[in-house]
């Protein structure tokens, strides 16, 4: 095996309250796959922002071709040979794809007029497109790609910039498995002209296809790494597990009771072959887990009416509901607690009070005029028994802790008495206080009789607080678990489609 | 009243002072009056738009709508005798079409409001011009609507003063506004889509009824202040009768605080602001300023008035940033030292 060219020693990473990454470790050899695996928020992008000189680590250093700095900025990286390939592209789709692959470094002519070389952009573009293997012309305009297609272009834009190193964040987690085949014979070429790569994916057997090695991140730490020899997917899940989550547990007052909502082969515009049926029982908290991007948001909104429903039907307390809009979906009681919460969620430069009637206001109407005196009252009670930190109720939403802002939102729905409450990533980006305080109101709802949903990619949360959980992959429910079969490996396995192999917990 | 408001009287205070000292003439009872007629007038529609603002949409149909409905109200009643109340109806239900075609057009087939209105702008004052073969349309001699000059274009003396019953009417228009917008339920819905519509439609707001109900109430207003400007004006060349009307709308509502993005604004600012246009306008007269440097000297006053707001809202910013950042050390200190820059 030849010398790393590329050392990570020790890198550090905290933010106030929150340790990334603990003294990690990682060296990559040239023509190299290193698969680096681990759940949502074990620090693998952290790891990578540092790689791209996008973060700079609070300890350890980094060693590039024997050199070593405390930490690298982005023009550092570009120099390095060190070049990513997004989740989201970073692809311009007003242009060509030369014009992406020479963005920002555009060959020039005409002296002083700087006007851009056609004929050269084309010309440098052709022995990459063949090398590549790639189905379209130097000219083709972005929008008529594919997504493997713009994937291709954004590899070519790392080749081009003479790259020794390309890290690939999940580039499979939105392609078909022909194109998912492309994209791992276009690894194995890459690797074959002395190219290394990072591969950060959630598909093990990707990582058995084409990893030479792999490295474990949970918690912000390597806990693991396994060499070609030792890769298989049991190992690789024995490693990224291995907390006792169910200590957080607090168990429901009663045992659930009749189904209160249910999902009945619910189709939605993002995985159109794929029907999801579950039902949330009264008083119960029901876990949605899941890879991100398993679909599991566009339900909740299908369900909450902002996206329509393409197919199948909801039920409310047996009865079949019609749910155009949000309006109608709360007007039946069900209430969701979105995802962004600062795009979707709030009203951020808008008071806590007005922030809280705003679903509701006409309950606060007098002659069609707002009565303010109550809306204060009311916001200053549910300021005190969600325990919002603020230092009184007419300021701005924005101005808050994420842990306050998202109790902002929460106070909006229990002003309004819940039937149903959807809940999607209640806890991100929230302190570990408030998320205590989040979870211990999440019961007493479930106690006062409301069936609630939650959808969590933090592992600690599904496992800790759902009283029972069902696990989607690609668009559909994988499997249901009940507390006795909790336990991270289970929800893996599940989460990365797999069927649950009978493992103790 | 808001700081923003006062600081904006504030300066229609210094900028009148200053004419009154230069040109006596600025105080002159009949000065003032008609002065204050052009505030009633232009104050309307500037509502109007402000409200179409305040959604984050734009409104750029104002000068031909008024064209258009203008000729179309002279021509109801003058040629076709048609009764002045029933015109007056017909009118303003005019208005309201065309602003529930407009925020339809937004929402349903998501044309942005900017391409519809300019359609609109376009659309109308060609028709208008049509309409009338590019003639003028006015009073003939001997027509006469004693009553209806009276209530759209007459002044009533009021301690001396003859108060124009645009500045009446403008009054009225301006309280129902102001409760409707600051006051009532619909107001705050108005707000909250204008500030983040993904937001207002996850609380529950039917968010595109809201963006047509502000079209609708943006045609309805303007229709009425197109009554009133071709009661005043008499005449109407369709060419340019009421030409520029939506951006001195738009100058209004932005002196006014209202935020081009959407979800801010105030309607007393929006009226503070048509007065500084209109006393602005009054001063180039009264000081000697060639006509044609009017729009120069709005434009100029405009830009001075935003880049000072800038001003002051940064370094209020800056400020409260300072603030946290002390009170983030505070509450940081006893777990560990954050390293601030």
């Amino acid at each position: 095996m030849p010398e790393p060219f590329l050392e990570l020693v020790d890198i550090s990473k905290s933010y106030p309250g929150v340790v990334a990454l603990d003294h990690v470790g990682l060296q990559v050899s040239p023509g190299e796959v290193v698969a680096l695996i681990g759940e949502n928020g074990a620090g693998k992008s952290t790891l990578m922002r540092v790689l791209g000189g996008v973060v700079e680590p609070s300890g350890g250093f980094i060693r590039v071709d024997g050199a070593a700095r405390s930490s690298l900025t982005v023009a550092d990286a570009i120099k390095a040979g060190i070049a990513f390939v997004h989740q989201e592209l970073n692809l311009f789709d007003n242009l060509d794809v030369a014009g992406n692959v020479f963005i920002g470094r555009e060959p020039v002519h005409g002296g002083p007029l700087r006007l851009i070389d056609r004929k050269r952009m084309y010309a440098d573009v052709a022995p990459l497109l063949e090398r590549l293997g790639c189905d379209f012309a130097a000219d083709a305009p972005l929008t008529e790609l594919s997504l493997a297609q713009r994937q291709l272009v954004e590899i070519m834009k790392a080749l081009s910039l003479d790259a020794r190193l390309v890290i690939m964040d999940e580039p499979t987690s939105s392609l078909t498995l022909a194109e998912t085949d492309r994209l791992m014979r276009t690894v194995a070429g890459l690797k074959a002209h002395g190219v290394s790569i990072i591969f950060i994916t959630h598909r093990l057997n990707e990582v058995m296809q084409c990893a030479d090695r792999a490295v474990v991140l949970r918690d912000g730490r390597v806990v693991g790494a396994l060499t070609r020899a030792e890769l298989s997917p049991a190992a690789m899940i024995r490693l990224m597990i291995g907390r006792d989550l169910k200590s957080l547990y607090v168990p429901p007052a009663a045992p659930a009771g009749d189904s209160v909502l249910e999902i009945v082969d619910a189709v939605t515009d993002t995985y159109p072959g794929r029907a999801v049926s579950l039902s949330v029982r009264r008083g119960e908290i029901l876990g949605l887990a899941g890879l991100v991007g398993s679909g599991r948001t566009e339900l909740a909104r299908a369900v909450f009416g902002i996206d329509p429903l393409r197919g199948g039907a909801i039920r409310l307390d047996g009865e079949p509901i019609r749910i155009a809009s949000p309006r109608a979906a709360i007007e039946h009681g069900i209430y969701l607690v979105p995802e962004d919460r600062k795009g979707a969620g709030l009203l951020l430069d808008v008071s806590i009070a007005e922030n809280i009637s705003l679903p509701d206001l006409a309950s606060y109407m007098r002659f069609w005029l707002v009565d303010t005196d109550r809306e204060n009252e009311n916001a200053v009670r549910q300021r005190e028994r969600l325990k919002i930190r603020a230092p009184d109720v007419k300021t701005a939403a924005g101005s808050l802790s994420g842990g306050n802002q998202q109790k902002v939102v929460l106070a909006k729905w229990l002003s309004m008495r819940p039937k149903v409450l959807i809940v999607d990533e209640p806890t991100r980006g929230v302190d570990v206080g408030a998320k205590q305080e989040i979870y211990g109101m999440l019961r007493r709802l479930t106690d006062a009789g409301v069936a609630i949903l939650m959808i969590s990619s933090d592992m600690e949360e599904v496992i800790g607080v759902s009283d029972r959980l069902a696990v989607m992959h690609e668009g559909a429910i994988s499997g249901f678990l009940d507390r006795s079969q909790f336990s991270e490996h289970n929800v893996l396995q599940l989460a990365v489609g797999h069927t649950i192999t009978a493992e103790g917990p | 009243m808001s700081k923003k408001d006062l600081s904006l009287l504030v300066l229609i205070l210094v900028v009148g002072t200053v004419v009154a000292l230069i040109n006596p003439r600025f105080l002159y009872v009949g000065n003032l009056s008609n002065t204050a007629n052009q505030i009633g007038l232009f104050g309307i529609f500037s509502i109007a738009e402000a409200f179409i603002i305040i959604i984050g949409g734009i409104e750029l149909s104002v000068g031909s709508v008024i064209a258009l409905l203008g000729v179309l109200f002279i021509d109801l009643i003058v040629n076709h005798d048609v009764n002045w109340i029933v015109a007056l109806a017909m009118i303003v239900a005019a208005g309201l079409v065309i602003g529930l075609i407009h925020g339809t057009l937004v929402t349903r087939m998501r044309i942005q409001a900017f391409v519809v209105t300019l359609c609109g702008l376009l659309i109308y004052r060609g028709a208008a011009r049509y309409y009338t073969e590019d003639a003028t349309a006015g009073f003939g001699f001997g027509a006469s609507f004693p009553m209806l000059e009276w209530l759209a274009a007459g002044r009533t003396n009021v301690l001396g003063f003859p108060l124009p019953h645009s500045v009446v009417a403008l009054a009225v228009v301006a309280v129902i506004a102001w409760v409707v917008l600051h006051r009532s339920v619909f107001g705050r819905y108005l707000l909250a889509v204008g500030k983040n519509e993904e937001a207002a439609r996850y609380s529950g707001i039917r968010t595109n009824r809201v963006i047509i109900s502000a079209y609708v109430i943006c045609g309805g207003l303007t229709a009425f202040s197109a009554i009133l400007i071709a009661m005043y004006t008499r005449s109407i060349s369709p060419a340019v009768h009421g030409s520029f009307y939506e951006l001195y709308a738009i100058a209004a509502a932005v002196l006014g605080g209202c935020s081009l993005r959407g979800g801010e604004g105030s309607i007393i600012g929006v009226v503070l602001g048509t007065v500084l246009l209109q006393v602005l306008q009054n001063l180039v007269n009264l000081l000697g300023i060639p006509s044609s440097l009017n729009f120069a000297v709005m434009g100029t006053v405009i830009l001075v008035g935003v880049l000072g707001d800038q001003y002051l809202v940064q370094r209020r910013h800056r400020a409260s940033a300072a603030k946290g950042r002390e009170q983030a050390n505070v509450a940081a200190a006893p777990l560990e030292r954050v390293k601030v820059e």
